[in-house]
């Protein structure tokens, strides 16, 4: 028994903040899930079963949002990842006293708060005399009702991209000085030295940018929220994690239903550890982890 | 495989910022010659190997191999292949792919690849394992993966950066042998950067000796061992170490304290006696020292004495040794002893 006694008190503290602020959320929207809960039924919620994810699956609209949801997770990630990479490479090439502050720049956006950072894209995308795109391109349009996922993804990815680039100029750095004399001795030009030694030994630190920012992604609806609200139109930009948020906490009808919202949050977290798993088994997560330099 | 071509620095100088790190190198390899670069760190051999390499751009000054002048020219069109210190393999491909690593860059076809990284890791004893990754293997193994990978494109120049320093002393003497055994069969020209004396000695035609960026003395192993030009070489080369003492010439011979020795022609003022620890005498007649320690090599012991305030180490024979704390005397054979001027550089017969 005693053998057991240390290791549960080093893990203890953690798990009890697991257990509390992750998992019984976890519940709660599953319990939620299986009731009435709403606006108007606030008082005395019944136990509806399966009904929230019968009505769910039955939203002719479903179709829709999954789609925005799997171009914008997409979409975004492959912006962020590639450009993460990209910045990443370049600003490792050139001499450190232009790469740093280069670095810095791009992560103007993920200091900025959300709410400033979108009123800038919005002031950016509006009509002529106000936006600069629109003066720029000699065309007055509203950009953000032109091309509402162009807006979205660069948005987003304006402020993911930094997270890939830190990453990856940090796992560069790390590649041993001699690796990059030996490429040039043996022969390779700067290109083939970035294609077949810098990107496979950063094979790592890409899957891991992949697999984080896939999951954050699902979840994040901020800046669409702020952006378009889902639209424009129709569920223009509505993506699962805005769509669960509208039902539950902000209905145009003044009806929040948040047995539906919970639903379809719950729906979420599957999606979640479905991609979790998937990305633990293409990690090799076993063989990532090492052996304990303690004995406990 | 291909012969070796002359290799010729001339005024090579590199400054990082304010620190020179090589000052106005003049010096020439000759073809299938292997010439060692010796120093401790921060000498500048290495730098000055890297702008034979063309990784570093020399400062001032050019680089020549054979009639051809190489130093504004990227490392890939120059010809030389190169082992590091750590090796260098890259992690991701399999010892074969890292030895056809080059190949495949000049898109040497496929069959021909096979054929020549087979062949080459034959020569170096490893062809049973090119499968594996360089984490599969040993020190050793990847060592000579990495030479296979310098050797593969037979260049004209091969670089040797510290090759042998991290191996384990014993596979160390064996692969020394083995680099001057290859070097040799294949013509190619080499240079070797090392800090150990040793190596440099045992397995160059000629040892090029570094000191803060500036070239001390380029000469045979013997030269260096018996004519060092400056009290650095002589200081540097050999094992223990030559034993300096400062002292003031006095026309008819040289003294430092009470120790005097008579010598036929000899310079005034300040200088510096050197005499090497297996030239010194333990014998019965000669001046009086006191034995301060004592180290048993096995065939031959080193004896720190102290002789009239210096302390001195000498290189007896097992059976002579004396016990420590005892009282003997040291003889300085007249024709083994050096003598340097104030400024450290030689003086006597070239």
């Amino acid at each position: 028994m005693r053998r057991y006694l240390t290791p549960f008190l080093f893990l203890g503290p953690a798990s009890l903040l697991i257990l509390l602020f992750f998992f019984t959320p976890v519940v709660a929207t599953l319990l939620l899930s299986f009731t009435d809960l709403a606006t108007t039924t606030f008082r005395h919620p019944s136990w509806v079963g399966l009904a929230n994810y019968r009505d769910l699956f039955a939203d002719p609209f479903l179709k829709k949002i999954l789609a925005n949801t799997a171009r914008y997770v997409g979409l975004t990630l492959a912006f962020n990842v590639g450009m993460g990479l990209l910045l990443a490479l370049v600003t490792s090439l050139v001499p450190e006293n232009w790469g740093d502050p280069f670095r810095a720049l791009w992560l103007l956006p993920r200091i900025l708060p959300p709410v400033v950072y979108v009123f800038i894209w919005q002031g950016m995308l509006a009509e002529a005399p106000m936006g600069l795109v629109s003066d720029l391109l000699g065309v007055s349009k509203n950009w953000l009702v032109e091309t509402p996922w162009v807006a979205v993804i660069l948005a987003n990815g304006f402020v993911g991209a930094s997270f890939g680039m830190l990453i990856f100029t940090s796992a560069i750095r790390a590649i041993p000085r001699e690796l990059f004399y030996a490429a040039a001795v043996d022969g390779a030009t700067t290109l083939q030295t970035i294609r077949r030694v810098v990107i496979p030994m950063l094979a790592w630190p890409i899957l891991f940018v992949t697999a984080y920012q896939t999951l954050s992604l699902l979840t994040s609806f901020e800046y669409i929220l702020l952006l378009t609200d889902g639209g424009p139109g129709f569920y223009g930009t509505e993506v699962w994690s805005l769509h669960a948020y509208h039902l539950a906490l902000s209905n145009y009808f003044g009806n929040v239903e948040f047995g539906l919202g919970a639903a379809m949050a719950a729906v979420l977290v599957v999606i979640g550890v479905v991609v979790s798993l998937f990305y633990l088994k293409i990690f090799n997560f076993r063989a990532l982890v090492t052996e304990p330099k303690i004995e406990v | 495989m291909s012969r070796g071509t002359s290799v010729r620095l001339q005024n090579l100088t590199k400054r990082f910022g304010r620190v020179v790190a090589v000052r106005d190198l003049d010096l020439e390899v000759n073809p299938g010659e292997l010439v060692a670069f010796l120093g401790p760190s921060g000498c500048g051999k290495t730098t000055t190997l890297l702008m034979i390499a063309g990784i570093y751009r020399p400062t001032a000054g050019h680089v020549y191999f054979g009639d051809r002048r190489v130093d504004p020219l990227h490392p890939r069109d120059r010809d030389v292949g190169m082992v590091f210190q750590s090796y260098a393999l890259y992690p991701h491909l399999t010892l074969f792919e890292n030895i056809a690593f080059p190949l495949r860059l000049k898109r040497v076809p496929g069959e021909e690849v096979k054929r020549r990284v087979k062949a080459t890791a034959e020569l170096l004893g490893i062809g049973g394992i090119l499968e594996r990754r360089p984490a599969q293997v040993s020190g050793g193994q990847q060592q000579r993966a990495a030479l296979a990978r310098a050797l593969v494109k037979e260049p004209q120049v091969l670089l040797l950066d510290e090759p042998l320093s991290n191996l384990d002393a014993q596979i160390r003497l064996s692969a020394r042998a083995e680099i001057r055994r290859l070097q040799r069969e294949l013509g190619v020209t080499a240079i070797l950067v090392t800090h150990d004396q040793a190596e440099a000695l045992a397995m160059a035609d000629r040892v090029a000796v570094f000191s803060m960026g500036e070239l001390q003395q380029y000469a045979t192993p013997e030269e260096l061992y018996h004519r060092p030009k400056n009290t650095f070489v002589a200081g540097f080369v050999g094992s223990p170490p030559m034993n300096l003492i400062e002292g003031e010439f006095t026309g008819d011979g040289f003294r430092s304290g009470e120790l005097r020795l008579p010598l036929r022609q000899a310079p005034l003022g300040r200088g510096w006696l050197g005499v090497r620890p297996e030239h010194l005498r333990i014998a019965g007649e000669g001046h009086p020292a006191r034995v301060l320690v004592v180290e048993p090599l096995g065939r031959e012991a080193i004896v720190i004495v102290e002789l009239f305030g210096h302390r001195l180490q000498i290189l007896v024979a097992e059976g002579e040794k004396p016990a420590p704390d005892a009282e003997v005397r040291v003889a300085f054979p007249a024709r083994a002893l050096h003598y340097f001027d104030a400024n450290g550089r030689r003086i006597g017969p070239e």
